[in-house]
């Protein structure tokens, strides 16, 4: 091998044990991008032995080569355009038959294919013989045997990656799909071949088993390419499926995929394949499952499961989060000592500190849920999450998969809607996973609980479990409904198919989980990051700027000097000075841009029965949602409130006339439902891949919520409440 | 000899494969993992709430919606 950046692709099913074998390979060595113009995660690294160096990159696993999934078009788009030195198909030697149809795919197109025949280690416990210099010679490609997990015949494996010449001439598989079909492709590929701007990259034939197969993606590049040629191939397809229905009442695809199962069928029975005992016999995971999807048992063993999940992650995240938070209020402290009083530290402390501590805290919360995740996802229990509650979620819209973001964002109350829109990765089916990730943020997550606790507290006490349960019902109803809303308006659309594996039971990998985990993580730190600063600082701004007139504060300052001069008393003294500082707190933020949005919203916001305090604290719970209960307390003069410690805040709103256990109510429901926070505006952005989703998110969301309060405050008000 | 639809099939029950109804993504991914014309299935187990079904097909196991199930005829024993 001559060029020493040669470029080789990872390619395989999902559960292959692809990604144990990347990492196996590149180690730490590891870059995550998108494919071009697509939301598909690229994964590559480096391979390095001595002078030898060769790029790795992973394949978003795949069944097969069409064009129904973003993930098949990223793969087939990568082998045509970057045309790797070499595909490294792996390929689970405990279940070969199935593997080997995606191998033949590849054959197909013509790419240099070699064979990492994988989990040979299971095949053998479960009695599977397989000659593997038979199955080599018979495919046509080199083969060799592989156990990832142990790292097992990785270096042979390379050895001959690396030895390998790029051969000068294409040599495609050509297999019959039947004479019908046949003759069909060959008038197809004569034509084809004429077009030099497609021949000259795709292999002419393969290009017409595509046009068979109604590759939307192909047929649509072929007539762009050359619309003549498009319109004799619609002729001959159409020509040929007519005859198929008539004669034989089948499909192209389904033909095509049958002589392809019929190839690898006559080359397992070459003596390549024997098993010892009976394939169908249940092995150690079957049995597993009679107890874990269990009709009785396995929603309750699931239940305990999920639940320890959320406790793991929040259990053992709260320390790390708190040392986080006191090494960030100590940056804050030890700003607030050092720099004289001005704009600029309390840009520093609350624009930056603040809003950098507040991307940085989440990180720990992300990473043990990533981990957790990674440990459900990796041992095959969540597809079984999946099968369990899919009937149930299918209802609305979504999948059985989706339960986990629902769960983790605060399904049980508590959770965090950030690493929830992150878990929606799990789910493989596009527009279940977008109408997951936009109605995640509804569950009531740890931030909203501080503002519920001191609002129940104040109006609710005496039923503060019952209120506090009703609140979780609601947004789960809610939450579901919208996604019901959104699967039969803006995201409709066929459910996409369930099809799908339920991977025997393994073990997972520690160094599989670590790279997982910490890569999730990064990213989450790197990306959102940058974003989120700005926010908090366009935040901060809005809530100080403009300043008061200076006659205003003047005249604040002068009542603190005159407070000095005349009380004795030190304590009364820092008493009354407090209290003038609270009302000058409060002054300012009416003052303050967001104070005016607040009070020019009050016309509209009492419909639901908030004032402009209301309004600015909602302004504030933009940032993050407990800094609802801060900004009220600034905007009653209570100056620095706790969101851990409300009690005299609680006390003031419940004596004052303007609220009534229907205005707690009204705000509640707009608690639960209004715009995310903009951390989780920021996941939203990133997880679905456009702007315009996470500026829905905000717009919907927030039009949604004071939609329902206002039926609320006038529903109650009308019946007397 | 009876061919049925697969959502008729009882746990436990085998059979094989006469027929699979359906093209476009669906088709593509039905046939991707195996269920083709003449490949032996048995039914594996039912999901708490009947839906979706799990089945044992070359020795791995797979999950269908019933909705999905009925695009695909059985011939059972």
């Amino acid at each position: 091998m001559t060029a020493m950046s040669a470029t080789i692709a990872l390619a395989g099913n999902p559960n292959a044990g692809k990604t144990t074998l990347f990492n196996a390979l590149t180690g730490a060595r590891q870059h995550v991008g998108n494919y071009p113009g697509v939301t598909v995660e690229k994964k590559s690294g480096t391979w390095v032995n001595g002078d030898l160096k060769l790029t790795v990159v992973d394949l978003p696993g795949t069944y097969s080569l069409t064009a129904y999934s973003p993930e098949e078009v990223a793969a087939r788009d990568f082998l045509v355009r970057e045309q790797p030195q070499m595909v490294v198909n792996i390929v689970d030697a405990s279940n070969l038959e199935r593997h080997l149809y995606l191998t033949v795919q590849f054959m197909e197109m013509g790419v240099p294919v070699l064979i990492a025949l994988n989990m040979m280690d299971v095949a053998k416990t479960r009695g599977i013989d397989i000659r593997v210099d038979r199955l080599a010679d018979l495919l046509g490609v080199p083969v060799i045997p592989t156990v990832a997990r142990s790292g097992k015949g990785k270096d042979e494996l390379m050895k001959t990656v690396a030895a390998a010449r790029p051969s000068v001439e294409k040599k495609p598989l050509r297999l019959s799909y039947g004479e019908d079909l046949d003759s069909a492709l060959n008038q197809m590929e004569s034509m084809i071949i004429k077009v030099k701007s497609l021949s000259g990259v795709y292999d002419a034939r393969w290009l017409a088993l595509k046009f068979l197969e109604n590759d939307r993606k192909i047929m649509a590049e072929v007539k762009t390419a050359d619309s003549g040629l498009y319109e004799s191939l619609v002729t001959i397809r159409d020509t040929v499926t007519d005859h198929l229905k008539k004669t034989l009442d089948t499909y192209p695809e389904a033909m095509i995929a049958d002589y392809r199962y019929g190839y690898i069928s006559s080359i397992m029975k070459q003596g390549v394949l024997a098993h010892r005992y009976d394939e169908n016999r249940l092995y150690l995971s079957d049995r597993i499952d009679k107890v874990l999807v269990n009709r009785l048992a396995g929603p309750l063993i699931m239940a305990a499961v999920l639940f320890g999940l959320y406790a793991f992650t929040f259990t053992f995240s709260e320390a790390p989060v708190a040392w986080l938070e006191n090494a960030i209020a100590w940056l804050g402290a030890s700003a607030d000592a050092h720099m004289a009083d001005s704009l600029l530290k309390s840009l520093v402390i609350s624009g930056i500190i603040d809003g950098v501590g507040g991307v940085l805290g989440f990180a720990p919360l992300i990473m043990f849920m990533f981990f957790g995740i990674s440990i459900l996802e990796d041992s095959g229990y969540l597809a079984r999450v999946a099968f369990m509650l899919d009937r149930v979620f299918r209802v609305f819209g979504l999948h059985g998969s989706s339960v986990m973001a629902f769960i983790v964002s605060g399904g049980i109350a508590g959770g965090c809607a950030v690493p929830g829109v992150m878990a929606s990765r799990t789910l493989r089916s596009p527009k279940e996973r977008l109408a997951t990730l936009l109605t995640v943020p509804f569950m009531n997550c740890g931030a909203k609980l501080p503002v519920f606790a001191l609002l129940v507290g104040a109006f609710f006490s005496k039923n503060e479990a019952g209120m506090m349960m009703t609140i979780t019902v609601i947004s789960w109803v809610g939450a579901l409904l919208a996604a019901k809303l959104l699967r039969v308006t803006l995201i409709r659309g066929e459910a996409t198919p369930f099809v799908m594996e339920l991977p025997p039971y393994r073990l997972p990998t520690f160094k599989g989980l670590l790279i997982h985990t910490f890569e999730r993580t990064f990213q989450y730190v790197k990306k959102a990051g940058t974003t989120i600063l700005g926010i908090s600082i366009l935040l901060w701004a809005m809530m100080t700027f403009p300043e008061l007139p200076s006659d205003v504060s003047q005249g604040f300052e002068a009542r603190k000097a005159h407070i000095e001069a005349t009380v004795t008393d030190k304590d009364s003294a820092a008493e009354a000075l407090a209290k003038v500082d609270a009302e000058e707190g409060e002054a300012a933020l009416r003052h303050s841009a967001a104070g005016r949005i607040g009070s020019a919203m009050e016309g509209l916001s009492s419909l639901a029965g908030f004032d402009w305090r209301t309004n600015i604290a909602l302004v504030g719970g933009f940032a993050a949602k407990e800094v609802i209960v801060s900004t009220l307390g600034t905007a009653y003069s209570m100056g620095e409130v706790d969101a851990e410690d409300s009690g005299s805040l609680k006390e003031a709103l419940a004596a004052n006339p303007g609220w009534s256990p229907l205005t707690a109510l009204s705000l509640i429901v707009f608690t639960i439902f209004y715009a995310p926070c903009f951390v989780t505006v920021v996941c939203i952005v990133k997880e679905s891949g456009s702007w315009k989703w996470g500026a829905f998110s905000m717009a919907f969301n927030t039009v949604a919520a004071f939609l329902i309060s206002v039926l609320v405050y006038q529903g109650g008000r009308l019946l007397g409440f | 000899m009876t061919t049925i639809s697969m959502r008729n099939m009882s746990v436990g029950q085998r059979g094989q494969i006469t027929a699979v109804k359906a093209d476009g993504e669906m088709g593509r991914r039905i046939r991707d993992m195996g269920l083709i014309r003449g490949a032996e299935v048995t039914i594996q187990g039912r999901a708490p709430l009947y839906d979706p079904v799990a089945i044992r097909i070359k020795g791995f196991t797979l999950t269908l919606r019933n909705n999905e199930a009925d695009f695909i005829s059985v011939e059972v024993k």
